[in-house]
């Protein structure tokens, strides 16, 4: 068999990336982040006097505890693989990108390592956040004092 | 209860999927997605239109990115409003400091207690 026929043959056999079922993937697995969400903004809002509104910051924090564990023990790797955006997209993802930093890098001690890299990953969701945010709310700022519109 | 459980599944699987379509069809490296959301999060509140969305989907709109991009923008304008033009640097990370301030420190925590084995994906 010559390079160009193996070539063929392996592009034949090798599952093509589907597209719909990569969606589907994702779709399931970012759904039951949210919903794992929704139950422990339930818990904060009937034990701890939380409203609707307020529960959302605990909930952030209790999901990326539970993310570093799930990181720790090697465990988010694999969902990451099965689930594509469905577990990128979710907060779970950008605390995975920050604590896998964190413990890759430990070796490389923990001011230049960790502290160096720890938003290797998580920088850019940080830095463009910020940065749409404050065109947004400039924006907003001078169309509201031109009486153009209402905040 | 239930039936906000099945909305927060939906509507937090739907932006997921929006997610997944930008990096298949757009072809684009998880990082520049996330950005992508974040920034669209950050528009949207922009127009008020993340707030009725939470209101609609709770958890499956606080979970995905979009929702920080969302909260920085909702800080900086909740503070222009009080303080005008300070108040957009200033007002930013009022809301959404938990996100972050959870993620450097679990992280810390992390590196204290893992080892690594190659975590990220």
């Amino acid at each position: 068999m010559d390079a160009k026929q193996y070539d063929h043959l392996q592009q034949s056999l090798s599952p093509k990336p589907s597209i719909l079922k990569n969606c589907l993937k994702a779709f399931l697995v970012g759904g039951i982040i949210c919903t794992i969400g929704q139950l422990i903004t339930f818990f904060y809002i009937t034990y701890f006097n939380f409203t609707e509104k307020t529960a959302g910051n605990p909930t952030v924090a209790t999901i990326i505890f539970l993310t570093m564990l799930l990181t720790g023990f090697g465990v988010y790797k694999k969902i990451g693989q099965f689930a594509g955006a469905g577990s990128a997209v979710p907060v779970t993802g950008f605390g995975n990108s920050v604590i896998s930093a964190a413990i890759e890098h430990k070796t490389e001690g923990f001011v230049l390592g960790v502290g160096g890299n720890i938003f290797k990953l998580a920088g850019s969701v940080i830095v463009f956040g910020v940065t749409a945010a404050f065109v947004v709310a400039l924006v907003k700022l001078i169309l509201v004092t031109m009486g153009v519109a209402n905040w | 209860m239930l039936s906000s459980l099945i909305m927060a599944f939906i509507v937090g699987g739907l932006i997921c999927v929006i997610g997944q379509l930008l990096m298949d069809i757009g072809k684009l490296t998880p990082a520049h997605t996330l950005t992508i959301l974040v920034v669209a999060g950050a528009i949207l509140d922009g127009f008020n239109l993340y707030e009725p969305l939470i209101d609609f989907a709770g958890a499956g709109a606080t979970i995905p990115i979009t929702s920080f991009g969302n909260s920085l923008t909702h800080g900086a304008i909740a503070e222009a409003e009080k303080h005008g033009w300070i108040g957009v640097l200033t007002g930013m990370f009022e809301v959404t400091s938990s996100g972050i301030s959870a993620a450097i420190l679990f992280g810390m925590i992390g590196a204290l207690i893992f080892h690594s084995k190659g975590q990220h994906p």
